[in-house]
């Protein structure tokens, strides 16, 4: 309810003359297996700026949800924000329980996860074709806008990309290595059905054109705009910059050559190849780190402030609040300001609200976690994304997403027992958390549909990484998130622009 | 005989029950006669005041307002302060309106509770009242006033007030001799008796109106009389005349003439709806008689001084000493009742009691029913008339009669019976003694369970109306829920309690019940003046929604912050913040924030967007040096223009800077104001824009333009290491495509990024030429990747073969195309293979 829209407008003096209606916007089906709140500001919002306004609308939809396919029978968190929407919404259920009671579960599992749990993946450069198509063309709400250099004419096209698009479905979760060879090979197959024609009689030919053409023009259609796409990523990504920019980034993520990087990241910045991307490594590298030391931190920020700009002196101000860029400290970094407010909060309800701060304490262990969780597969000799073997192959074999292995080990347990060290490295040892209602719990182990609830968005990677879980495990993943987000988009939001 | 069994009285053929319904036992200080007197219809409660005011000379002592149940049961006794009251009726709400002579219409509640009050203008005011009448009418009641000056005034709902002013009677010179309201067509008449003459009067205009087949001889009508549902219409004129026909005037239903002349005290209807038989009961001081469309008329005594109340079917008769009902019989129970009836239902009524006997009749009646085939009708009589039996002797006879009847039926639908019984249930309830509202069935079902339900909590008789809900089943909102809730409201009024103890109370009784609202129940003591206890109340309000707003209008904004935040509803907490911002001084509200870090960081959102400068302040009394800075170089570039203006707000955020103890942030600052003003001596010296780029873009432009030995100077004030610049001029003068100015470039001195990007950037201005000159100065590591850059494969074959690089072999081998290079590749194939052999 708008208590303070009505407010303001009383005080305008004009609430007699506006009638208010509430817009309950909170799931947008993006596909069949995606819901999103498009939220993008979320992110920023709460992350950064510590605003919960959200998490309000988080808990109506999870309301929505249950209230459409019954009780969630197993709920998992991890994230001060996930705990709070679970909370929030199991205050709505209680209000208004009636409903919901009785019902048989649909979903078996809900997971819901922040974001600033996994930066990491986030801040990863995507590399499974969709996630692809995402960070070079951006994809919005499921549609993208593909430019000439794509299309082949000199309009552009807006495309819906979904499980309807039937050889972008096939190609979406596909390493982008393979995606070109099963164009090519879909494309001989197009040709060969075509190519049926020749021989046939004429009743046979009727059938052709009023059954199969469209079909078959439709899928060619498809199909030539894919080709063109991907020659378009190809002409941008196979050049030898992106392939060092992916060793890089493996560098880091395997913490090896952390010199080589760090001056790889020098380079970058010197030679303004992109604010984003630029920031976008010194937030990998400080996380993976564990923090700049104080020498980069403060080295990289100039050369970075020389080349982009003086304002982002705020964005390196947000990062830094958000955990994402930091500089290694011994001991506790916390400034004078922030301690005295965490002295000051000492009820609980303001208790939980603390986030922004302590998230600057936070330290991100990203190297212990990784070695814990075996989040960088062993290599014994090639990687082959063709046939893959685990969710590491988003990442060409180098990483497997940590958000998505958090999500493995603890539907594998059930519960987070087992995970204590685990959710201690990520500083969530009090924000995990299991609930649901357990009495009806012999069915609810047959249901093999899982929620994933991404707060602050997720990315396509991640999505193809339980996607390709749910395939080996056989369970079928259902995902909210309140943004499609890539690392792109994460920095952008921390980023100050001038107006 | 038993007093409560009734009697029969028959106007020729209609016959008529009479039957006391209480023996009153109230304890009258007063004569009737000597009281103004109301009875609220449907088994309402009676209101006495006794009327000092009309005699002469006014008398000193007060009087007393007293209201008691239909049964006689004292529900409220007050001294009236008032001034001077003309009549006193009930409105459908039952609540006692008293209009005074001055036109303030006193409304009070059931238990004597003073509700408000309302005038009804001033032209009352000034005229006096000289009579008044309440009447009910589908929106409701309403208040009909004839004033001294002889013009009337009402108002059609008291709820709702609109004084409606009627026309003017021509030539009136004294007061009417009687009149009424009408309700016609939605809309209320007042019809007056002037002399021989009948006047109309509705909103616009006034009529005369003559009722047909009046008899002649006619000077004065001195009683008139509406039914009920105001179709009817009686006349009783000076001649001892009674006209009945419809309250429209265009239809005589029938006449009596009584020889008595003497005006009668009080005249009213008695018949049931869609009844074809009239009747109507006058009565004077010692006399009653029932007259109707029959030659001769019931008469009966008075013992005591009576009063009439017209009701829905009958008339009730209240005394001193008895309460007494007079209803036409009910088609059913005429049936069954009438003396030696042959009606299915009395027949089987004859059955059932001769079955109890165990005589073999019991057979013959029931077999009589059954060869006419009327068993079901003899059963539907026997529920209904049980439905109009006030006894539940006779109730019970009548229900074992139909129960015994279902038996011989097949597929007799049992919800009539059972209603019924339900039915019967709930109104001997309410007809007791100690409740007093003694409805008939009809009454009852014209009135409606959820009424009733009301009624009974307006008389606080909460247990009984939570009985009757569970009875009933009625679903728990609109039944024990709603009753609970009026309980609690009650209860909260209560100021001898605790407000410990009515909150525990309050809670215990109402839990968790659906459709309770603790927020109402708050409101409505803080309505009484209890804080305290509202605020424990809303304790128990489970929606924060409810319990926030009620808390700001209490003024216990802090509560109500702690409350919104708890609720998460960041909504809500803007509510408060906005509220609070508005009540606080900006130094309290301030500390309030800071103890209250959500609706802080929700604050500080909403003056990102709205209030700039509050947001600086804000950063200031926390100290917050850091985002102090923060917020002056935002400002630096998004809200100065000035060159000056920008330098200035830089220098606060670097001072902020330094005392956030941020030296690196306080530093990058200083070095902006430099370049600031930099850039603008730029502009001003060399032209074009120079203004918000970036050091590494000022340099470029700079290079771009040709000025070379600035770039330099810069480069070197800024202390741009070696690198970038070596960076930022091969760019740029590649950019330009001044080879000449980068060869020179590259030979000053030894490059600090090495030759390759040299190749590489001669390459993408397709300079091979320019590349190849940088290639061969490119450093060993790297040398294989020039060669192949620039195109020459055989000569990085060479250079991989030298260096034994198995990595740059398999490079050149991969750049190795069609026959051109067909030599080169079996070079490095052999290389290979000799490198395998050792």
């Amino acid at each position: 309810q708008f208590y303070a829209c009505e407010m303001v407008l009383e005080e305008e003096g004009i609430y007699g003359d506006v009638s208010c209606d509430e817009w309950a916007f909170s799931l947008l089906p993006l596909d069949v297996d995606l819901l999103s709140m498009e939220l993008p500001e979320f992110f920023r919002d709460y992350f950064l700026e510590g605003d919960q306004r959200w998490i309000n609308t988080v808990a109506q939809a999870l309301h929505l949800l249950s209230t459409l396919y019954g009780p969630f029978p197993n709920c998992y968190g991890i994230g001060r924000c996930a705990k709070m929407s679970h909370e929030l919404w199991r205050n709505l259920e209680e209000e208004e329980d009636s409903e919901t009671k009785g019902r048989k579960p649909e979903i078996g599992h809900v997971f819901l996860l922040d974001r600033d749990v996994d930066f990491v993946t986030a801040l990863c450069s995507q590399v499974v074709y969709e996630g692809l198509v995402d960070d070079t063309f951006r994809i919005k709400c499921g549609s993208v806008d593909f430019g000439p250099e794509v299309t082949s004419s000199d309009k552009s096209l807006k495309v819906l990309l979904n499980a309807e698009d039937k050889v972008f479905h096939e190609i979406r979760n596909e390493h982008f290595s393979n995606v070109f060879g099963f164009l090519s090979q879909k494309a001989r197959n197009l040709q060969a059905q075509y190519d049926r024609r020749r021989g046939m009689d004429i009743k046979q030919m009727k059938n052709f054109v009023s059954q199969e053409l469209k079909g078959l023009k439709q899928e060619h259609r498809l199909l030539s705009l894919h080709i063109g796409a991907c020659e378009s990523i190809m002409k941008k990504k196979t050049k030898q910059d992106f392939q060092e920019l992916i060793k890089t980034e493996h560098a880091l993520l395997e913490g090896f050559s952390i010199r080589d990087s760090t001056s790889y990241i020098e380079e970058h910045i010197d030679r303004q190849v992109s604010p984003i991307e630029s920031l976008r490594l010194m937030c990998l590298l400080s996380i993976t780190e564990n923090g700049l030391i104080p020498k980069d931190y403060r080295s990289l920020k100039t050369q970075y402030l020389q080349s982009y700009g003086p304002e982002h002196l705020l964005t390196f101000s947000n990062l830094r609040r958000a955990g994402l860029l930091t500089e290694q400290a011994p001991g506790d970094t916390l400034t004078a300001v922030e301690s005295k407010v965490s002295k000051l909060v000492t009820d609980k309800a303001a208790g939980k609200i603390t986030d922004a701060f302590s998230s600057l304490a936070k330290r991100s262990n990203f190297r212990a976690i990784s070695k814990k969780l075996n989040l960088i597969p062993r290599v014994d000799g090639e990687y082959d994304l063709k046939v893959p073997r685990d969710m590491a192959y988003v990442f060409s074999g180098a990483y497997v997403p940590l958000s998505c292995r958090v999500i493995e080990q603890v539907l594998e347990r059930r519960s987070w027992q087992g995970l204590e060290e685990v959710l201690r490295l990520l500083n969530c040892s009090e924000l995990a958390f299991t609930g649901g209602t357990k009495d009806d719990r012999a069915p609810s182990e047959s249901l093999r549909l899982i929620l994933v609830v991404f707060l602050g968005g997720c990315t396509f990677s991640e999505i193809s990484a339980l996607r390709f879980l749910g395939r080996e495990k056989g369970f079928r993943f259902i995902f909210l998130t309140t943004a499609v987000t890539n690392s792109a988009r994460l920095m952008e939001a921390m980023s100050e622009v001038k107006a | 005989m038993d007093p409560s069994s009734k009697l029969t009285y028959w106007l020729e053929s209609a016959p008529l029950w009479k039957y006391e319904l209480y023996s009153m036992d109230w304890d009258l200080k007063e004569e009737l006669r000597d009281c103004l007197v109301a009875a609220a219809p449907y088994g309402g409660p009676i209101a006495l005041l006794r009327n000092p005011w009309r005699k002469e000379k006014a008398a000193s002592v007060r009087p007393v307002l007293d209201i008691y149940s239909a049964s006689g049961m004292p529900l409220a006794s007050l001294l009236w302060k008032s001034g001077p009251v003309v009549s006193l009726g009930w409105s459908a709400e039952e609540e006692l309106l008293c209009v005074q002579e001055d036109g303030v219409v006193l409304v009070y509640g059931l238990h004597g509770d003073f509700r408000r009050h309302f005038s009804m203008g001033n032209e009352v005011l000034q005229n006096r009242v000289l009579d008044a009448r309440i009447f009910h009418t589908e929106f409701g009641s309403g208040v009909a006033i004839l004033t001294g000056a002889h013009r009337f005034t009402l108002s059609a709902n008291v709820g709702d007030l609109k004084l409606r002013r009627m026309p003017e009677v021509p030539g009136l010179q004294s007061a009417p001799s009687c009149w009424t309201t009408l309700c016609q067509d939605r809309v209320a008449h007042i019809l007056l008796a002037v002399g021989p003459d009948l006047y109309l009067l509705d909103h616009a205009t006034c009529s005369t109106v003559t009722p047909p087949g009046l008899a002649p001889g006619v000077s004065s009508f001195l009683q008139m009389a509406v039914s009920f549902t105001y179709r009817h219409l009686a006349l009783f004129t000076d001649t001892g005349y009674i006209w009945m026909g419809t309250a429209s005037l265009k239809e005589k239903l029938c006449e009596f003439n009584c020889n008595i002349r003497a005006p009668p005290k009080q005249m009213v209807w008695c018949s049931r709806p869609r009844s074809k038989e009239r009747a109507v009961v006058v009565a004077w001081e010692k006399r009653l008689m029932v007259v109707g469309d029959a030659p001769e008329s019931i008469q009966f005594v008075l013992d005591e001084d009576s009063y009439l109340v017209p009701e829905l079917d009958g008339v009730r008769i209240f005394s001193r000493s008895t309460h007494e009902f007079l209803h036409e019989v009910p088609v059913a129970s005429e049936e069954i009742f009438k003396i030696a009836s042959m009606a299915p239902g009395a027949l089987l009524l004859e059955a059932q009691k001769e079955y109890e006997k165990e005589s073999q009749k019991a057979d013959e009646y029931l077999r009589e029913i059954q060869e006419l085939g009327q068993l079901t009708q003899a059963v539907q009589q026997c529920i209904e008339a049980a439905g109009h039996e006030h006894r539940p002797d006779m109730q019970k006879s009548l229900l074992r009669a139909a129960s015994f009847g279902k038996c011989f039926l097949d597929r007799f639908p049992p919800d009539g019976f059972v209603r019924m019984c339900q039915d019967l249930r709930v109104l001997n309830a309410i007809r007791d003694f100690h409740i007093g509202i003694p409805l008939t069935y009809s009454q009852y079902k014209q009135l409606t369970i959820q009424v009733l339900l009301d009624r009974l909590v307006l008389r606080r008789l909460y247990p009984l109306a939570i009985q009757i809900c569970e009875y009933l089943r009625l679903p728990e909102v609109q039944g024990v829920s709603r009753i609970l809730a009026h309980w609690a409201c009650y209860k909260v009024q209560q100021k001898d309690v605790s407000d410990e103890d009515v909150a525990r109370a309050i809670n215990q009784k109402l839990g968790d019940t659906p459709g309770v609202s603790y927020s109402d129940i708050a409101a409505r003591a803080y309505g009484c003046g209890r804080t305290e206890l509202a605020i424990k109340l809303l304790e128990y309000e489970p929606r924060s929604g409810e319990q926030v707003p009620l808390l700001l209008k209490m003024k216990r904004s802090k509560l109500a912050l702690s409350k919104a935040i708890e609720s998460g509803d960041t909504d809500l907490v803007f509510t408060v913040l906005l509220h609070l911002k508005n009540e606080l001084n900006r130094g309290d509200f301030f500390m309030t924030l800071r103890n209250q870090p959500m609706a802080l960081s929700l604050y500080r959102q909403f003056c990102k967007h709205q209030e700039l400068e509050t947001l600086k302040d804000l950063y200031n009394q926390d100290d917050n040096h850091q985002e102090l800075g923060s917020f002056h170089i935002r400002a630096s570039y998004a809200a100065e223009e000035r060159i000056e203006g920008r330098v200035a707000a830089l220098q606060t955020a670097a001072d902020a800077f330094y005392k956030a103890k941020n030296e690196f942030a306080a530093k990058a600052t200083e070095d902006q104001m430099r370049l600031l003003r930099l850039q603008r001596r730029l502009e001003d010296e060399l032209g074009g824009q120079f203004l918000d780029l970036s050091l590494h873009d000022t340099v470029t432009t700079l290079i771009l333009g040709g000025h070379n030995k600035r770039a330099e100077q810069l480069a070197r004030d800024f202390r741009i290491p070696d690198k970038r610049l070596c960076w930022l001029k091969l760019t740029a003068l590649a950019d330009l495509e001044d080879w000449e100015e980068l060869e020179k470039f590259s030979k000053s001195k030894k490059s600090p990024i090495g030759y390759l990007p040299f190749v590489e950037i001669c390459m993408k201005q397709h300079n091979k030429y320019e590349a190849k000159k940088y290639a061969s100065r490119v450093g060993p590591e790297q040398k294989v990747k020039a060669l192949l850059l620039v195109g020459d494969v055989a000569q990085a074959a060479d250079v991989a073969i030298e260096r034994r690089n198995e990595a740059e072999l398999s490079l050149v081998l991969s750049h190795c195309t069609g026959a051109t290079d067909g030599a080169t590749a079996d070079k490095i194939q052999r290389a290979r293979a000799q490198a395998q052999k050792k």
